[in-house]
């Protein structure tokens, strides 16, 4: 199954988040908001864009996700590593059993 | 070392608090980021996949102990305890916070240090030869330029918003250890037949995506009249660069679209009209800024220490032979720090190693270092008799590495695992050449060897010009990466051929080693890898490499 969920770079300190289901960013893929239609992906990038002109968020956009087998991830390597961190720098890595949404 | 005078102390203070208000603006919403984004460019702060990050600028390489320490204080206190020294000289943070910023860099211009023109359409932090000052082969000490041109450059009213970046290189050396031909313009020192030392000029070099070597449009000019013949080819190129296109918009496109010679006679005819006016430096200011580069105080030093050291430790005596370096000074040498231990990402120092590395410089380097663009620091001015000190030290904190110009040498850029812009990972790739390559007999039985990986196409890791290039491409969303054979950034520079289809991620290390099975089959004694490959050609390579297709 695909679908898509916003992505964005906080302003204050540039680190992933993912806009939630009510509204608010976080930085757990577990938390984001899953966007299954093309009317519902104009509404939700709406309201990604009113969190940009606010100063919340910097440059959202639709990140594409595919479940695999239970395993939600995004499908492109570099919404991965945004998502992981690193995999050069064991400190800055996130951890992973946090983000993934088993 | 150059120290601030009153103009360079009120302007680096007056961008902080420029830069405090842009930030308290952004932040309250009152600028958006379409208006704040090369404002903060200007200050070296990008917007990259994980985090903000701040380059900050190491004029021509050249580092202090008191600024080494403070670039540490800055890690811990500001990012995660670590930096990375770049490609050109400077050193970047990756985990910046936008709300730290401005006392970030209140705390960078008491040390003299900012990241001004490390980033946007500018002329950039010239860089240099990082044996400047110390090197056996040196004709005369190009810093002493490198700071002029920096205070020619920063804040150039016309030249701020140029049709793209520029940099420049320096070198006074007889080896090009700068890298000259691929910069948009790249300074030789040289002698003339009377025996007076002046530039020799080249132009249009860079690589990216469309690599270039540069052109040599003056053999000889007069030191004095530098910064008027700097300013005549900028002049030509602000106003002829392309600026439609920014595939299209660097220097080296001009000097290819209208011949190398057509360029110098735009660039003669412009410094004719100039070069009599008030923008070269008067001798008595010359001299002023020569002073701060004054040879430090040597004493009579002998090789007694060193030879006994040589004697005692066969690990220090390789270390000897591939990080040490003949200095000008009569029993002092030049000291590579290797920033590439086996495993770890090429150029990342800790906090706590920057401090070790600095109480070094203090102790024995008369205050002062050097970072390469080859993504490691120099202890220029070292008395032959401490080199076994200074070793142990090192080699208690992970930084005695003796693979300086060997096969784990590797120059990559920080690729997709941090970078915005890039294709492919860099630092993986790096990562398992070293870890395949770590045994030291091995290396150094391959001998001298430059292998360079770049995340993307606009090489930041000098792939084009890596004796071996590793270029890494996104091939329908997965990682591949690319080799190129027979690249050089010396004085017989050239941009490495490109040796057949691209491999996977999991396949580019068994290439590597292919290659290197081939050169170690059919090297001539003594032969290294560069002139086994300008010998043999690719097609040996080409034919192991891809022998299963």
């Amino acid at each position: 199954m695909k679908f898509e969920i916003i992505s964005a770079n906080r302003l204050s300190d540039g680190r992933v988040v993912y806009l939630t289901r009510d509204g608010d960013w976080s930085e757990s893929i577990i938390d984001a908001h899953s966007v299954h239609s093309t009317e519902e992906r104009g509404a939700v990038l709406a309201q990604a864009e009113r969190s940009a002109d606010d100063g919340i968020i910097v440059s959202p956009y639709l990140v594409s996700m595919v479940d695999d087998g239970g395993t939600l991830a995004p499908l492109r390597f570099r919404e991965r590593i945004r998502l992981f961190g690193p995999g050069t720098h064991r400190s800055a890595t996130k951890n992973l059993s946090s983000q993934t949404g088993r | 070392m150059y120290r601030y005078d009153e103009f360079d102390h009120a302007f680096v203070h007056q961008r902080v608090a420029q830069f405090r208000d842009q930030v308290a603006r952004r932040m309250s919403g009152e600028l958006s980021e379409e208006e704040f984004k090369p404002l903060r460019l200007m200050n070296g702060l990008y917007l990259q996949l994980h985090a903000y990050m701040l380059r900050v600028a190491i004029p021509y390489g050249v580092l202090s102990a008191r600024q080494l320490r403070c670039l540490a204080d800055i890690s811990r206190r500001y990012d995660k305890g670590y930096g990375h020294i770049t490609t050109r000289q400077n050193i970047q943070f990756n985990w910046i916070k936008l709300s730290d910023m401005p006392d970030l860099l209140e705390i960078l211009a008491g040390v003299e240090m900012h990241a001004i023109q490390t980033s946007g359409n500018c002329i950039r932090n010239t860089t240099a030869d990082h044996f400047a000052g110390a090197a056996a082969d040196e004709i005369e000490d190009p810093r002493v330029w490198c700071e002029i041109i920096r205070q020619w450059s920063t804040l150039h009213p016309e030249f701020s918003f140029l049709p793209r970046k520029f940099k420049i290189a320096v070198s006074g050396a007889t080896e090009d250890r700068a890298a000259l031909r691929v910069h948009d313009i790249g300074l030789q020192l040289r002698r003339n037949e009377a025996g007076e030392t002046g530039f020799e000029v080249m132009v249009g070099g860079g690589q990216g995506r469309s690599p270039m070597i540069a052109k040599t449009i003056r053999k000889y000019l007069p030191k004095a009249e530098l910064l008027s013949y700097l300013e005549s080819i900028l002049r030509i190129y602000n106003q002829q660069g392309r600026r439609d296109n920014m595939y299209k918009a660097r220097i080296k496109i001009l000097v290819h679209e209208l011949g190398a010679e057509n360029l110098a006679k735009l660039v003669e005819t412009e410094w004719q009209q100039i070069r009599e006016g008030a923008i070269d430096l008067p001798e008595t200011e010359v001299a002023r800024i020569e002073h701060y580069f004054e040879p430090p105080p040597f004493t009579v030093s002998t090789d007694a220490g060193l030879d006994a050291a040589r004697h005692g430790d066969s690990e220090f005596n390789t270390w000897l032979e591939r990080n040490v370096s003949a200095h000008k000074q009569p029993g002092y040498a030049i000291a590579t720090i290797s920033l590439k231990p086996a495993g770890k990402p090429p150029g990342d120092i800790s906090a706590e190693q920057m401090e070790v590395v600095a109480d070094l410089a203090e102790c024995y380097s008369f205050d002062e270092l050097r970072a390469t663009h080859q993504q490691n620091l120099v202890l220029p001015h070292v008395r032959k008799s401490d080199l076994f000190e200074v070793w142990e030290t090192l080699k208690a904190h992970g930084l005695a590495n003796a693979n300086h110009g060997l096969i784990s040498d590797i120059i990559a850029c920080p690729g997709m695992d941090f970078c915005s812009l890039a294709t492919a990972r860099s630092l993986p790739v790096a990562k398992e050449i070293s870890m395949r390559f770590a045994d030291i007999a091995y290396q150094q039985d391959i001998g001298d060897l430059r292998l360079n990986i770049s995340g993307c196409i606009n090489a930041c890791g000098h792939h084009h010009v890596g004796h071996i290039g590793i270029l890494g491409l996104d091939k329908r969303g997965e990682e591949s990466y690319q080799i190129t054979l027979g690249g050089r950034s010396d004085k017989n520079a050239a941009i490495g051929e490109v040796i057949g289809p691209a491999f996977s991620a999991d396949k580019i290390v068994d290439a590597v080693e292919t290659v290197m099975r081939t050169y170690l089959d059919q090297r001539l004694s003594g032969e290294a890898f560069i002139d086994a490959y300008t010998r043999m050609g690719r097609e040996p390579f080409k034919e192991r490499l891809y022998a299963n297709n």
